[in-house]
């Protein structure tokens, strides 16, 4: 539609990331480089599930639903490369003065049987999210909404009430698995959105066709077709696509991307600070609800060595706090260093010498159990022992919230406010570092009702202060999302993985 | 003992080992950590979400109570419907057969005359520059892991020298023959190496038995006496053989369905087990157990028929 607009932006928005965030050239594909053309059909590799695969975009899970929901169907908003909230089918969202009440605007958009989207339709989505009786996962993000006091005001505006002034409402709105589908949809065989592909057919585990939305509402896309293909080995996807079997393949090591990137039978795409690598302290229980302890062990991570060693470099040091480069994100806190020696006296002064500690792993996400490892081995003549013991990956996730003392920890991009309230008021859901602190649950319930928008990214910088003072999070690195393509592919974004330029294939076409 | 009596029995032996190895299986999912619910909360394992899935899914009833269900429904010829999905899980078995099938089909149709006209040619030649060679290759082939050979294969003939598709991905296996060129040619290696040795050393017995000797003085043509009369002695152990690769086939091609991205019963097999999908791991284990007795009583049928004495004196 306005392919020079377009265009321009994502060449600003991919060369300013990679110079502010990298620091060193990422490749970009010269071929593809050419004018925008229409026409063809995309092959994308990506990991599936099998089984559990559905198309219901309120039960997307993994990565390949998420990527499949985007292309079915729209959100009200959807998160920027800053990961805050933009607008998508929400044209415009204006709060009252105590922002309990949210109106919002939809934009001229039509699904893609031709009936217009409405905010019956918003409100009927939003609704089946919050059915009591099931467990969608945008339900806890979506919980802040009152919607027996919520209406549609007319076809196209929406009038949200919610349980308490929440000035993040967008984020909710962008939350992952909130799409909006017809009322009254429950049947998702041959589903319907207002995104840019239409569905065409569905084989569970093995591909899903789809075709180009010629009435989207943001210009249809270039391709004519997108056919995801399901490929659950990274070496498979790999070989696919020097195959010249699929053009685009999702979630690649860096080793491979090493090995081909000179090639030029496969440009690589890096979307950077897309998924923190971490390690997680217990702060209700012994040894870490010792501060000194905690100080220590993050005194003792050898960042640069942590990137270089376990993500092949494809990453950034991490300061020990979620959203490197995202809005709000305390980028003014000195970066932490290794310092052996005064590690040394903080487990000295806490009485911990020749204590060992054991830190759960297991391969539930990439890289998780070469960090233990080699954090051990960084560990090693502190006076601390690190012990790294490998749990059953299907289950990890859930026994690390209950057990253990210290764990790896990995999370995609999300907005910070969304990371504190899932993970660090005393009431969340997935708290796995038990931090839980009435003084810290009330800066976040002020920032959350603060409108003015400095002085709320001054209580975010507070709450993130004590985070890295006290917190139990060793967040060390940012790994970079990478994909491959094929070399003719043109308009892939460099924006964090569950932002909404990544794997978004309306922006994409083959040269 | 008569051939239907000795089938009777066999069948309803079968029977039981089905049954046996479906509890087994049930029980031994049940020890597994975490259950479908975990499984799908993945790494948003809010306690109270973890619940609410486990009602919805009906987990929290006794899982003596949720067995009996199953092997009742099991009875009627209802295999129950995926916990995580909701769909049949006959469908589930129905889309894996099919490349499964293909596969372990395409795998046998070339396996065994090839491994019979190897193990026949080594033996004629025994101790010759064939045979020689042949066992050399056998024995280092039979040697090399399935996943160590689909990847050397797919770098060169895939990557490299782009002579066949690395992958299947979305192919059709039936529509484009040669992305199952390589997954085949991983499939037979192993097994035509050990059924063709079994063959030779069979062969080389059953030529130097009484019998063939007996039928040589009678003057019998030699190659009447090689095929007719030496070949289904040597051939009986190699039979079994073959109903072990069978059963090796269809649950076994894993790591080609991974390697290969070939949608087949045991990528479904891995991730059902993977998301503690009872009741598609239940279904599957069904399929397998029948197969393993179907095949293993076709192969004793056989050997009873090319050998009988072996089977009455067991």
């Amino acid at each position: 539609m306005h392919p020079l607009n377009r265009r321009g932006f994502l060449g600003l928005t991919a060369g300013l990331s990679i110079a502010a965030l990298t620091g060193c050239g990422t490749q970009t594909p010269t071929s593809a480089a050419s004018a925008p053309r229409d026409g063809g059909r995309l092959r994308a590799a990506f990991a599936g599930g099998g089984a559990k695969e559905v198309l219901d975009p309120h039960l997307a899970n993994l990565f390949v639903e998420a990527a499949r929901s985007k292309a079915l169907y729209d959100k009200l908003a959807d998160l920027g490369p800053d990961v805050s909230a933009q607008p998508r089918l929400a044209e415009k969202w204006e709060p009252d003065a105590t922002l309990t009440r949210w109106r919002i605007t939809l934009r001229q958009a039509t699904f893609h049987d031709g009936r217009p989207v409405r905010a019956e339709d918003v409100l009927a989505s939003y609704a089946r999210i919050l059915d009591p009786n099931r467990a969608f996962r945008a339900k806890s993000s979506l919980a802040v909404i009152d919607l027996a006091n919520s209406r549609a005001v007319d076809e196209r505006t929406v009038e949200f009430a919610l349980q308490r002034p929440f000035v993040e409402f967008p984020n909710v709105l962008a939350a992952f698995g909130a799409y909006v589908v017809p009322a009254g949809t429950e049947d998702f065989t041959s589903p319907v959105g207002s995104g840019p592909f239409r569905f065409v057919s569905f084989e569970p585990g093995k591909s899903v066709l789809l075709k180009r939305h010629g009435e989207y509402w943001e210009g249809a896309p270039h391709l004519d077709e997108l056919e995801f293909v399901i490929a659950n080995e990274e070496s498979a996807r790999t070989n696919a696509l020097l195959g010249g079997q699929v053009e685009y393949a999702h979630d690649l090591t860096p080793t491979t991307a090493r090995g081909h990137e000179a090639g030029g039978r496969m440009a690589i795409h890096r979307a950077p600070n897309s998924a923190v690598q971490a390690f997680a302290m217990k702060l209700d229980r012994p040894p870490f609800d010792n501060r000194d302890l905690r100080e220590a062990l993050f005194l003792l991570a050898d960042r640069p060595q942590l990137v270089e060693s376990v993500l092949a470099g494809s990453g950034q040091v991490g300061n020990d706090l979620f959203g490197k480069g995202y809005q709000h994100y305390a980028d003014d806190i000195p970066q932490r260093t290794r310092d052996l020696d005064r590690a040394k006296f903080l487990i000295r002064r806490a009485g911990a010498e020749g204590l060992t500690v054991k830190l759960d792993t297991s391969t539930a996400a990439a890289g998780m159990v070469e960090a233990a490892t080699v954090f051990a081995d960084q560990v090693k003549g502190s006076g601390l022992t690190i012990e790294v013991v490998t749990g059953n990956k299907d289950s990890y996730w859930s026994d690390t919230l209950k057990n253990g003392s210290l764990s790896s920890f990995r999370s995609g991009a999300m907005p910070i406010e969304t990371h504190v309230a899932q993970r660090l008021l005393s009431g969340s859901g997935t708290n796995v570092t038990k931090w839980a602190r009435p003084e810290f649950d009330a800066l976040y319930d002020r920032a959350v009702s603060t409108v003015d928008a400095g002085r709320r990214d001054e209580v975010y910088r507070e709450m993130q202060r004590s985070l890295h003072a006290e917190g139990g999070y060793l967040m060390w690195g940012f790994a970079d999302w990478i994909v491959g393509a094929a070399p003719n592919v043109g308009g892939i974004s460099t924006a964090p993985a569950n932002t909404l330029d990544w794997a978004r294939f309306d922006k994409v076409w083959l040269g | 003992m008569s051939l239907r009596r000795y089938a009777a029995r066999r069948l309803a032996l079968g029977l039981v080992q089905v049954l046996a190895v479906v509890t087994v299986v049930f029980l031994l999912v049940q020890a597994l950590p975490g259950d479908a619910a975990v499984a799908l909360a993945g790494d948003n394992p809010d306690p109270k979400r973890i619940e609410q899935i486990r009602v919805a899914m009906g987990l929290d009833r006794p899982p003596l109570e949720r067995f009996g269900d199953w092997v009742a429904g099991l009875a009627r010829g209802d295999f129950g419907v995926s916990l995580i999905s909701g769909r049949p899980v006959v469908e589930f078995l129905h889309d894996g057969l099919g490349p499964t099938l293909v596969l372990a089909a395409l795998a046998l149709v070339l396996l065994i005359p090839l491994s019979v006209l190897l193990g026949v040619l080594a033996a004629l030649r025994e101790g010759g520059p064939l045979d020689r060679a042949v066992t050399t290759v056998t024995v280092g082939l039979h040697s090399i892991p399935e996943f160590a050979l689909a990847v050397v294969l797919i770098a060169l003939f895939g990557v490299q020298l782009r002579w066949l598709p690395p992958t299947a991905v979305g192919a059709d296996l039936l529509g484009q023959p040669a992305v199952l060129v390589l997954p085949l040619v991983v499939l037979v290696a192993r097994p035509l190496c050990s059924i063709s040795r079994l063959v030779r050393a069979g062969m080389i017995d059953a030529l130097a038995s009484d019998h063939v000797r007996h039928a040589r003085r009678l003057g019998i043509g030699v190659t009447r006496v090689r095929f007719a009369h030496a070949l289904p002695t040597a051939l009986a152990p190699a039979v079994q053989q073959v109903a072990r690769t069978t059963d090796w086939l269809l649950g076994g091609v894993i790591v080609v369905e991974a390697v290969f991205v070939i949608p087949g019963l045991g990528t479904i097999l891995v991730d059902a087990v993977a998301g503690r999908d009872l009741p598609v791991v239940q279904g599957l284990a069904v399929v397998f157990a029948v197969t393993t007795v179907v095949v293993n009583l076709v192969a004793d049928l056989l050997v009873f028929r090319l050998a009988p004495r072996s089977v009455a004196i067991a």
